[in-house]
């Protein structure tokens, strides 16, 4: 079995499209809501996440042996609370500034249901190089639709990407205005139903009757 | 220990020996239907009992706690390096002085000249300002920019998620804002955290704390809105809680400076 079997390939790019966490499993909708007002707390937290899985499926795959089955739960989230405290400590020590934008998703990313769903239902029973695409897979699949979602409420919203103004100054002069409504929390979960919408219509068999 | 068990397959009766029986003493069954019991506790990995799940747990945390423990204890000296360049930009910026981290140190030193803290009768008391942990007392800055001197001071309070601090500079008539510059830990991206952007602090510059010779702190008030007898500048849409934060910091903290700023020394 090669590194990059076709099951491999299939684990890796499965959670892009038709197995995405946010938009089929419906997995990690909060922070989807939370931290998408901005594009670029939107990139930054769908990195996180994707590093975060991927090294929390391995260790716990390499342990799935050993784990007692009653509190596995608990001993997950350790693990995932221990990676995320390490991986915060040394941003703050070598790359500050990152640090500084990473610091209000830390807890984010130990709950983030993405990571409990990923690990109870890959890495317990995959080995750790399947659940390690797994993690990448599922986390690359996290974050795109969180920077679609940010990328059109910080548009619309703010009228600005990545904090710069793309909506010229001409616009507002003709009476232009942000909506407001597409910072707040409840466009984030519109938005995100009419992403299922368009994926849906777009791959009937995921079509429920 | 050295007896082993054997289960009959066909009644279930156990046998204890060396070896299993030629014949079940019950259904006289022959050796042949005798299977050997493996004892679980003897291969150690019982993940089901009580013990192995206690040890486990203890063990883990241990291990977590340690590791932890040595990455923070040795990454601490960086870490501080880090925090105090972020501090000396934040005080920078409250004089509308905008450096990057690594020359914050040498930008600081060339303009800050003096650093004391004041108590709540505007006397000056031992301690160091920078590091700021001393009860009662509240750190002053004083910078020279072009000639001028600023006093700034340093703020705290609490926003929605969690706290609010900043600083705040004067001008030399004690009244008048120069500048402001503010920080938070957790507010909401896009709605409160808003007020660490230029377009929220650039608000406060000639805006004044007193008025008529009274302390009146400056309010931070919704858009549209005005405050009754004192300077106010706009909130955050979509972020009152944090808005407000900021405005009963203002007064808290402001208020804790007012005999130094009414003093005329």
């Amino acid at each position: 079995m090669g590194l990059l079997s076709k099951k491999n390939k299939e684990v890796l790019v499965g959670p892009l499209s038709i197995n995405n966490p946010v938009i089929i499993q419906m997995l990690g909708i909060c922070s989807a809501l939370g931290v998408t007002s901005k594009l670029e707390p939107a990139l930054v937290m769908g990195i996180s996440v994707t590093a975060v899985v991927a090294f929390a499926n391995v260790i716990i795959s390499l342990l799935r042996n050993t784990i007692p089955n009653r509190i596995r739960i608990i001993v997950q989230l350790v693990v995932v609370a221990a990676l995320v405290t390490i991986a915060s400590e040394v941003l703050k020590a070598f790359a500050y500034d990152v640090n500084k934008q990473l610091s209000v998703f830390v807890g984010l990313i130990i709950t983030n249901c993405i990571l409990m769903g990923r690990l109870e239902a890959f890495a317990l029973g995959n080995g750790p190089w399947e659940s390690f695409l797994d993690g990448i897979g599922n986390g690359l699949g996290y974050a795109v639709i969180l920077v679609i979602v940010g990328f059109f409420r910080e548009l619309l919203g703010s009228g600005t990407l990545f904090g710069l103004q793309v909506i010229p100054q001409a616009f507002y002069d003709f009476g232009y205005v942000n909506n407001g409504l597409m910072i707040l929390p409840p466009m984030a979960l519109i938005v995100i139903a009419v992403i299922i919408w368009v994926h849906r219509s777009r791959n009937k068999e995921l079509q429920e009757n | 220990m050295a007896t082993k068990k054997f289960r009959c397959k066909v009644c279930g009766y156990v046998h204890e020996g060396d070896k299993a029986p030629a014949t079940c003493p019950v259904c006289q069954a022959p050796a042949s239907e005798f299977e050997e019991v493996k004892d679980n506790a003897k291969k150690g990995l019982d993940r089901d009992s009580n013990v192995y799940t206690i040890v486990y747990a203890a063990v883990m945390v241990v291990l977590v706690a340690v590791v932890l423990a040595f990455t923070s204890q040795s990454l601490r000296s960086y870490q501080k390096k880090n925090e105090d360049n972020d501090k000396r930009q934040q005080i920078l910026r409250s004089i509308n002085v905008s450096v990057k981290a690594n020359e914050a140190e040498a930008k600081y030193n060339e303009l800050i000249k003096e650093a004391f803290l004041v108590n709540a009768n505007g006397e000056k008391v031992e301690g160091d300002a920078f590091v700021g942990e001393v009860a009662d007392a509240y750190p002053v800055f004083v910078a020279n920019v072009d000639g001028q001197t600023k006093y700034i001071m340093a703020l705290h309070g609490a926003g929605l998620w969690g706290p609010l601090w900043g600083y705040l500079s004067v001008n030399d008539d004690k009244n008048t804002v120069y500048g402001a510059d503010f920080s938070h830990q957790g507010e909401t991206p896009g709605l409160g955290a808003e007020i660490t952007k230029p377009a929220f602090s650039g608000q406060f510059a000639g805006k004044q704390i007193f008025k008529d010779s009274t302390f009146k702190s400056i309010a931070v008030v919704k858009h549209g809105k005005t405050a009754e007898g004192q300077d106010y500048v706009d909130g955050i849409s979509g972020g009152t809680i944090t808005s407000q934060g900021v405005s009963k910091m203002l007064f808290d903290s402001l208020k804790g400076y007012e005999k130094f700023l009414t003093s005329k020394e």
